[in-house]
């Protein structure tokens, strides 16, 4: 099994109710977040492109964050889930260090947090909070190991990205182009 | 005109709107552990070179400081943890792909080390000196005793803690300043720099401090080598770690570099060596706490610098 | 300056309700964080859900307000069932936890009153503020008849006041989402198609294949079910064609974006009508069948080619036919979007009716990926006594300024409020109940001598806005998530009704609206028009006449029932009668014509800025409505303030980069009260700036919106009535740069 998440750029208008909802389902502290928008525009008037790209954790195959965890703390789960466990993390800070997407934060009680895949959804049948309130139906997320499942049928059949794959840690999350 | 934005005012504190976790702990952390390297290891290559006599100050003199050095360094480290109750989760396990990790045990070690080399040393400076405890004395006697041993044993030691206080940033391939296996060597290099530079200051033997002066001359030729060649490569390296380079050249921390860690804090020590090498009067704690002052700010600026370094996409 | 009734910025008088401050962030820190897997399982059971529609906008979304095994609210998630939202809220709905949780909500009831010289507001009780609203209420009715009492309103307390007022003796009733917002677009289409747009829109997305945007900014406009249904189009491969002066998202989605130069927009449409006709692509059989005028049109349009529309527009003729191609090639699944806030240039409910021509053209009104015939279900009224008749309305009020408004004017009430008025119907009191009336009606200055010449008023709100700090008595509403409101039964493919009802216990010492309007209709004598202890015996009583009940709503949240009114779409050639006087679609609309206005509509030129001033264009963005959300908690996390979008080739002939802080200045040099942060990029144009609606609050007791941001509203002074309607447009506001603090004198 192996999860991951498709993102269509070409539908994404950029809202951040993925962030909301995240902040809400996950209880994110207000002034933190375990995803995020990002908007990029290219050329010029009126020759212009623009991407919306929600982001997160990428639950990378090669995770430098576990791998420079010193407890176990940060540690990978069925799935390929990048995890932290509260209890276990010091607060040394190496994995958000190691991690070039930015996509930990130090929680204000102390320990690394980030996002989970809304582990505890998945675990019931249920879609990660961000893809299930997305107005847009842009985000597919499943296990790439199912051909069936809605990540795998997305990327078959169309084009896509992962970000900063020169960094080596085999993203998981996939921007549809 | 591209134009690359965060819209959804993601402000996480300590991460936007750049990397900046790790504040003064971390470098003061990092030039304390290469500077007890530096120490342990002279001490314990004299001791094995059967050279006690010639060097006291750096097999016996020096030592005295690295248990507080060693001391202070863990408590920054700690100071620096942000979920400082489950520190101890850090000794629970042993992970080998994490610099984090194996430092913390390296420390383990070495600490307790460093303080039974200098406590078997402390009657030979405070003659008067008795131990309250008689197992102290025991321990302490055992450590004399086998001090030859375990000064290969220590010798090692000070070398993996002096390369970890560099592989700690370098394995973070995230931060392109960090990303550069130079990065080990010259941490090492620097920290026995250092580590000479204070034995030197300590010393009062002329021989000593000419041996101790020639070898630190040494080590910032080869500092300097390896600091061209981490220049060198990043720029023939990819966009973010030309960007970083350029950090030093031209970029923000320009002059902090080129004056304080490269002429103040390692050509001048060098020329003023030289020429007391040459004769010259020179008082010897003048280039010692200019290389020392150097490493500190040296490992500020990496530790700082590399926080801005992030990849783009 | 001495005001009879100044903004009262300072805090209230006492401390009532310091002890429950900072709650939004107690939210958070619940350790379920740590919790073992069975006492999740636990805390699961625990949570409870309860159904209720969204009032952070108009769609009114239906959702699930859940709260936790403490019975606090954690999170508000769309209903499955509903066929406004599918399931998925916007970003405002799932953060309209934060009104709820918002430490600066209005706590108690405040009474203006004068110590020292100086005018505060005192907190107040219940039973004080109620008395006093309605002596004053009777004072007024006594002195100048009970019409002279007038309710602003916009969302769900409107009702629930305006019938008070009504069993008071008043109809004078009014609702910025007129004026400022779709009443033009509605007089458009009614003169065309008999029928207005409503809302929500009747427009099938989901089903088209073309879908035309005219400065409508779905995306930015985070209208759900359009949202939704643009990305089901967006799949579909339905082509998109934007028209906006800026690069909107939606623009970046679209096949097409003609970027046009603004306030031009008539001349593209009329020769998008050009192509049609002359190209001869137009619905031939539905024109033939449905339409009225056909003949005049055409000969109207004879010379407003693409040639002629490039010279205004500076959209290229290639750009204007091959667009006009493809609509037509997708006609009749086409839909040239109507667009909901039209208020723009003074002659928007012409440029709405060249969209209504338009769409006549292409055959989408009642086809399938065009406009389809909408429902909503009918609930029978809670019985009551009938109202009085007033002696005069709105309609008498403004005689016959403007022949066309079908709803109430809200510049007129403000105009009929001053002093300075002049006509037989007065205005004496208000109530104002879900409108922050400074940052919505354009026109501070005529808003400003009402609140002087006013003898009473009294606003109904959630939160310390703008328009509370020129109330008399300040009543504070609980949120949509403590209460019960009206049944919402929105039309929709199919009729639906959504209930609201309270998950939590009003914060505070607030109330809700049905029950402010109750104990005041008491006061007032009216006890029988308000025959309940509670509102949920109204809705169980009404839920039963439809054959359901309270207790069954309150588990399901939403209800849909079956259509009566036929299908979704006209069948191939079925008669049908329009509401128009030729009973057909009007191209030439025959009631303007009767009373002297363009019966199919014209190009005017509207005014351009000089040089050195910069069009002020305004719009949406996703995280937030108007300036209702921009103290929200958990929204302003998202986006704390607005910027100034500047193009390059502008910010470099002014030295503006990207952060720095400007004010501005417009055509009638009126300063901004704070300055903004300029943005700079390509997504706009160089004679136009743009900015989001909704920010610059001036009132401190906002304290994460206090100076965030610049307020469009207050820049806007040059106001173009329509005078067909009377809608306020609102763009032809010029602004430049100040890039030093001008000082408090100039802006004030
Ligand atoms: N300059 C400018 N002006 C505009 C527009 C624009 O784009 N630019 N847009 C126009 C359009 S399209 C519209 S529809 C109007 C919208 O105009 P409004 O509806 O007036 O918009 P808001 O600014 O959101 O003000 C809503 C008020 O209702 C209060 N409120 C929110 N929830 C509740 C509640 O549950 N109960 C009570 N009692 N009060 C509540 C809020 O605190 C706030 O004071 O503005 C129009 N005016
Ligand atoms: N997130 C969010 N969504 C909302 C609301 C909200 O407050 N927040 N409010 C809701 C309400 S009540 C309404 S009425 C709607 C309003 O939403 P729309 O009807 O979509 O908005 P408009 O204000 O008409 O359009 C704004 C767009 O018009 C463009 N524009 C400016 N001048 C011109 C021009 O001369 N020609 C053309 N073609 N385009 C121009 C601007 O660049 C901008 O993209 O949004 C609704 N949706
Ligand atoms: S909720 Fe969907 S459309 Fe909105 S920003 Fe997130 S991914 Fe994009
Ligand atoms: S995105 Fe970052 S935090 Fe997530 S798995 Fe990859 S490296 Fe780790
Ligand atoms: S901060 Fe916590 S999770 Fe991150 S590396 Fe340190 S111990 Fe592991
Ligand atoms: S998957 Fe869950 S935790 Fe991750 S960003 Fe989405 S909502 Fe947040
Ligand atoms: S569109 Fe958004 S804000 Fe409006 S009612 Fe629906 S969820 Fe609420
Ligand atoms: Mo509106």
């Amino acid at each position: 099994m192996r999860y991951a998440m498709a993102i269509d750029t070409k539908k994404c208008v950029g809202c951040s109710d993925c962030v909301v909802a995240c902040q809400t389902e996950n209880n994110v502290p207000i002034g933190y977040c375990r995803d995020w928008i990002t908007e990029t525009v290219d050329g010029s008037y009126p020759n212009v492109e623009l991407e919306l790209r929600s982001e997160r954790c990428n639950h990378c195959d090669n995770a430098p964050c576990v791998r420079c965890c010193p407890t176990g703390a940060s540690h990978v789960v069925e799935g390929g889930i990048v995890l932290v466990t509260p209890e276990e993390c010091i607060g040394c800070g190496a994995c958000i260090q190691s991690c070039p997407y930015d996509a930990r934060y130090s929680h204000p009680e102390g320990y690394v947090d980030k996002c989970t895949f809304c582990d505890h959804l998945v675990k019931r049948g249920q879609e990660p909070a961000c893809v299930a309130v997305c107005p847009t139906k842009c985000m597919y997320f499943g296990d790439l190991d199912d051909p069936d499942s809605d990540v795998s049928v997305s990327l078959k059949n169309r084009k896509f990205k992962a970000l900063a794959p020169e960094a080596g840690t085999e993203p998981q999350i996939f921007y549809l182009m | 005109m591209r134009e690359e934005l965060i819209i959804s005012g993601r402000m996480n504190p300590g991460i936007d709107p750049y990397l900046s976790l790790w504040h003064w702990p971390i470098p003061v952390y990092l030039f304390l552990g290469g500077l007890a390297a530096g120490i342990l290891f002279f001490a314990s290559l004299y001791t094995i070179l059967d050279r006690e006599k010639e060097m006291p100050a750096a097999v016996k003199w020096s030592t005295f400081t690295v248990p507080a050095i060693l001391s202070i360094g863990l408590f920054a480290l700690f100071y620096d943890l942000k979920h400082q109750l489950y520190f101890w989760q850090l000794y629970t396990t042993i992970r080998l792909e994490s610099p984090m990790s194996w430092g913390a045990w390296v420390l383990m070690l070495i600490t307790p080390l460093s303080f039974l080399w200098a406590g078997s040393y402390l009657q030979e400076a405070i003659p008067s000196w008795k131990w309250k405890f008689k197992i102290v004395q025991e321990i302490l006697d055992w450590t004399a005793r086998n001090r030859k041993t375990l000064s290969y044993f220590i010798m090692s030691l000070a070398v993996i803690l002096g390369i970890y206080t560099g592989i700690l940033l370098s394995a973070f391939n995230a931060r392109p300043l960090w990303n550069t296996s130079i990065l080990g060597p010259l941490f090492l290099v620097s920290g026995l720099s250092t580590g000479a530079a204070t034995i030197m200051w300590i010393s009062k033997s002329h021989l000593e401090r000419r041996i101790m002066s020639k070898i630190d001359l040494m080590l910032i030729i080869v500092e300097l080598f390896l600091i061209t060649h981490m220049i060198m490569g990043f720029l023939a390296g990819s966009q973010v770690q030309i960007e970083a380079a350029q950090l030093f050249l031209g970029g923000p921390f320009t002059v902090s570099f080129w004056v304080f860690v490269i002429f103040l804090g390692m050509v001048f020590p060098a020329i003023l060596e030289i020429l007391e090498l040459t004769g010259f009067k020179i008082p010897v704690a003048v280039p010692a706490i200019l290389i020392l002052f150097g490493g500190l700010v040296f490992r500020f600026i990496m530790v700082e610098a590399g926080q801005i370094t992030r990849y783009l996409y | 300056m001495s005001t009879r009734r100044d903004f009262i910025k300072i805090s209230a008088l006492g401390t009532a309700g310091v002890a429950v401050a900072g709650s939004a962030l107690s939210l958070f820190d619940r350790s379920g964080l740590f919790a073992a897997d069975d006492s999740t399982q636990a805390s699961l059971k625990a949570v409870k859900r309860y159904p209720t529609y969204c009032e952070v906008c108009f769609w009114k979304c239906a959702g699930w307000t859940y709260t936790d095994a403490e019975g606090r609210i954690q999170k508000i998630i769309g209903n499955e069932d509903d066929p406004l939202c599918n399931g998925r809220l916007c970003p405002r709905g799932t953060g309209g936890i934060g009104m709820y949780y918002d430490p600066d909500r209005l706590k108690t009831p405040l009474i203006r009153v004068t110590r020292n010289g100086k005018q505060q507001f005192a907190e107040a009780t219940w039973g004080e503020a109620l008395d006093l609203v309605a002596s004053r209420m009777k004072e007024i009715a006594e002195k100048y008849g009970p019409e002279s009492m007038a309710l602003f309103n916009h969302g769900s307390p409107g009702s629930h006041l305006g019938h008070m007022l009504k069993a008071f003796g008043s109809s004078n009733i009014t609702a910025p989402s007129y004026a400022q917002c779709r009443g033009p677009r509605e007089v458009g289409f009614v003169a065309t198609f008999g029928a207005a747009v409503g809302s929500p829109e009747p427009t099938d997305i989901r089903n088209t294949k073309c879908l035309v945007l005219i400065g409508s900014h779905i995306g930015e406009n985070m209208h759900n079910g359009q949202v939704q249904e643009m990305s089901d189009a967006i799949d579909n491969g339905a082509a998109i064609i934007t028209v906006d002066p800026r690069f909107s998202t939606a623009a970046s989605k679209s096949k097409y974006w003609l970027p046009i130069k603004p306030a031009t927009d008539m001349a593209l449409l009329l020769a998008w009508i050009h192509v049609l006709v002359y190209d001869d692509l137009y619905d031939k059989d539905y024109i033939r069948q449905y339409a009225f005028g056909f003949d005049q049109l055409k000969e109207h349009v004879k010379n407003m080619t693409p040639e002629w529309a490039y010279g205004i527009t500076t959209i290229k003729p290639d750009v204007i036919r091959k667009t006009a191609w493809e609509m037509a090639k997708a006609s009749p699944a086409v839909i040239v979007h109507p667009g909901r806030h039209v208020t723009w240039y003074g002659d928007d409910t012409q440029r709405s009716r060249a969209i209504a021509i338009l769409n006549a053209l292409l055959g989408s009104w009642g086809r399938r990926g065009g406009f389809y015939y909408k429902e909503s279900a009918s609930v029978p009224k809670y019985p009551y006594p009938p109202y009085p008749k007033p002696k005069w309305n709105w309609k008498d009020m403004m005689k016959d300024k403007y022949k066309f408004a079908a709803l109430s004017v809200s510049n007129d009430f403000v105009e009929a409020s001053t002093a300075s008025y002049q006509g037989d119907h007065k205005i004496h009191g208000w109530l104002v109940a879900g409108t922050n009336l400074p940052l919505t009606m354009p026109g501070m200055p005529a808003l400003k001598e009402a609140f002087d010449s006013l003898d009473f008023i009294a606003v109904v709100d959630t939160m310390p806005m703008e328009i509370t700090g020129y109330a008399d008595v300040i009543l504070p509403e609980c949120t949509y998530l403590e209460r019960y409101d009206d049944l919402r039964k929105s039309p929709s493919r199919e009729p639906t009704i959504a209930l609201r009802m309270p998950a939590a216990k009003p914060k505070y010492d607030s109330k809700p609206a049905w029950w402010i309007a109750k104990k005041l209709g008491e006061r007032l004598g009216l006890g029988e028009y308000f025959n309940y202890e509670d509102y949920s015996e109204v809705l169980d009583w009404q839920l039963k006449k439809i054959g359901t009940s309270l207790e069954e709503m309150q588990k399901k949240g939403v209800m849909n029932l079956e259509r009566k009114y036929g299908p979704l779409y006209l069948a191939k050639g079925e008669d049908v009668k329009f509401n128009t006087n030729t009973g057909k679609i009007e191209l030439y609309a025959t009631d303007f014509a009767a009373e002297g206005f363009d019966p199919i509509p014209v190009y005017t030129k509207h005014e351009e800025p000089e040089k050195g001033y910069y069009r002020l264009i305004y719009g949406r963005t996703p995280p937030h409505t108007f300036s209702r959300t921009a103290n929200n908690p958990n929204l302003t996390d998202l986006q704390k303030e607005n910027h100034l979008w500047v193009n390059p080739k502008v910010a470099k002939l002014w030295d503006l980069r990207p952060g720095d802080k400007v004010w501005l200045k417009n055509q009638d040099d009126v300063v901004s009260e704070f300055p903004i942060k300029v943005r700079v990029t390509e997504r706009i144009r160089w004679d136009s700036i743009y900015m989001v609606h909704g920010f610059g609050h001036s009132d401190k007791k906002l304290s994460r919106a206090y100076g965030k941001g610049a307020s469009d509203s207050h820049l806007i002074t040059n106001i173009k009535i329509d005078p067909l309607m009377g809608g306020t447009g609102m763009r032809s506001n010029f602004v430049t740069f100040l890039k030093e603090d001008p000082g408090k004198e100039v802006r004030s």
